[in-house]
């Protein structure tokens, strides 16, 4: 198949951008990726700067292989890492744009490769449980209510991709710094350390200059993993817990 | 003290606004939805009936001034704190995508009214300005109520809808406040933590049924009232 791109070059953090048109000749057994790594291999082979991307698992568990494709985060697919998207649910001629992560949080390093830091710095403000829980305890030593243990273990789905702030219309990293607070929350290693988790992971949220959640729900939507912002809910109660005790 | 400012800092979190938001936004609809019932009282036949209700408010006399210096001061922080979520959401992304797309299965809570609140909301708030002027300040006549003088205010909502422009200016601000409170109603319970998983689907359609259900209200008063007269 015959696939016009239209892809996201950025030489550096301070240059300016622009969507430079590709030609490529894919089949439709490839993943996304391997689409763009015939590409490079083209554009290598002809002397040209080949396009950088984030990639490591590529099996849709790392969260790395960020781009927003046709303007949706990881593509078409619901519930699909952009890496597990095939060039079977495209057709011969069709056109795809792809930009990389755009918000103030993500500053752009190279192409489609943006930095990602903010969120390491939002879970050292507090997504770690540091009480000392010992070497590891039997299975099942530690009761757990079921719905607890499952609900938890939802939200701990998250891989950290970035596709909420690059899906929410203000950029907002609402759903990731959520779905940590209450993924460890809702586990008893986790719920010494409850309130002031809670307030500095949303404390460095704002300072990372990601924008205010006005629940469009447009996160949940592209969330590889699909959690839902039932997970923003539950850090607004688990916040104002925190503050008003 | 110590408490105290940390309630201050809470609220002024990115949390504490849209708790704020929130509070606000609810506390205005319940106040519509009592603004609308006292209205229908617009169409009794009866235009004693209009009067005779503003005038029960009106014996309020202190307590009137205090509620409605509280409702300006809630619609004011409500508008300030829209407006600075929509001015740090300029901020948060200063160039948007090249293309914008749809995902397969839709755009989650994602709509026109989602993305319009801040001019939704401006609008109503140059609404406000010119509705409180002209009905709350407006040129009312004197009139009489058991025995007791009180002001005409019916004659003056009918002659004000007996103009065909100001019928045409509310019907369509109406229309906005229903795009308004569509997202809002959903909104605000989100914002206020006040969802169970799972219930988010049933809060979203719940907010659209009241939304509509007031946008009409408000919008065929006027309109029933144009017609009546010509
Ligand atoms: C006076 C002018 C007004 C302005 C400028 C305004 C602006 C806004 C904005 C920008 C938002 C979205 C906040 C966000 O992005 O998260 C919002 C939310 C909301 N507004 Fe308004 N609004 C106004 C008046 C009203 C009125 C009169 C009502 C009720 C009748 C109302 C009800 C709500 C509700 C319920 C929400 C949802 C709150 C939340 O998301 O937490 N607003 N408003
Ligand atoms: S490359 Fe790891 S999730 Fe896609």
């Amino acid at each position: 198949m015959k696939l016009s791109l239209k892809i996201w070059r950025q030489e550096g953090p301070d240059k300016e951008g622009r969507l430079v048109r590709y030609q490529v000749e894919a089949n439709p057994h490839m993943s996304f990726l391997e689409m763009i790594d015939v590409l490079n291999e083209q554009l290598i082979k002809a002397g040209e700067d080949p396009v950088e991307f984030d990639h490591d698992c590529r099996e849709g568990i790392c969260g790395s292989c960020n781009m927003v494709i046709n303007g949706v985060p990881h593509g078409p697919l619901r519930g699909t890492a952009a890496c597990q998207l095939h060039m079977r649910h495209y057709k011969d001629g069709d056109t795809i744009v792809i930009e990389p992560w755009l918000a103030r949080g993500f500053p752009i390093i190279k192409d489609l490769v943006v930095d990602r830091s903010a969120f390491d710095r939002i879970i050292a403000a507090g997504g770690y449980v540091s009480v000392d829980t010992g070497s590891a305890p039997d299975a099942n030593a530690i009761p757990i209510e079921k719905v607890k243990s499952d609900t938890a273990f939802d939200y701990a789905t998250c891989i950290g991709c970035g596709a909420c702030v690059a899906a929410c219309p203000n950029a907002s990293a609402s759903l990731f710094t959520a779905s940590k607070i209450a993924h460890l929350a809702l586990l008893p290693q986790g719920d010494a350390e409850r309130k002031t988790r809670v307030v500095r992971m949303v404390d460095q949220m704002e300072k990372e200059g990601f924008g205010d959640c006005s629940n469009h729900g447009a996160c949940e939507v592209v969330c590889p993993k699909e959690i839902p912002i039932d997970a923003i809910a539950f850090m607004r109660r688990e916040y104002m817990k925190a503050v008003l005790s | 003290m110590e408490s105290q400012s940390k309630l201050i800092v809470a609220l002024t979190s990115q949390v504490g606004r849209k708790y704020l938001t929130g509070i606000t936004g609810v506390l205005l609809v319940i106040f519509i939805i009592g603004h609308l019932l006292g209205n229908l009282q617009l169409l009794d036949s009866d235009p004693e009936r209009f009067n005779a209700y503003a005038k029960s408010l009106h014996d309020f006399g202190l307590l009137l001034y205090i509620i409605e210096i509280a409702l300006a001061g809630v619609i004011l922080l409500h508008a300030f704190i829209g407006i600075a979520i929509f001015m740090r959401k300029l901020k948060a992304r200063k160039h948007g995508y090249k293309v914008s797309g749809q995902k397969q299965g839709g755009n989650g809570k994602q709509s026109l009214a989602s993305r319009s609140m801040i001019y939704t909301g401006i609008v109503l708030l140059i609404f406000l300005v010119v509705h409180i002027a002209q009905f709350r300040f407006g040129p009312a006549k004197e009139t009489v109520i058991n025995n007791e003088p009180a002001m005409d205010l019916h004659a003056l909502v009918m002659e004000t809808f007996s103009n065909i422009w100001w019928v045409i200016f509310y019907v369509g601000v109406m229309v906005l406040i229903g795009f308004h409170l569509r997202h809002g109603i959903w909104s605000a319970l989100q914002s206020l933590g006040a969802m169970k998983p799972r219930w988010s689907k049933a809060i979203h359609g719940a907010a659209l049924i009241i939304g509509l259900l007031l946008a009409i209200g408000f919008l065929v008063l006027p309109i029933i009232i144009y017609v009546r007269q010509v």
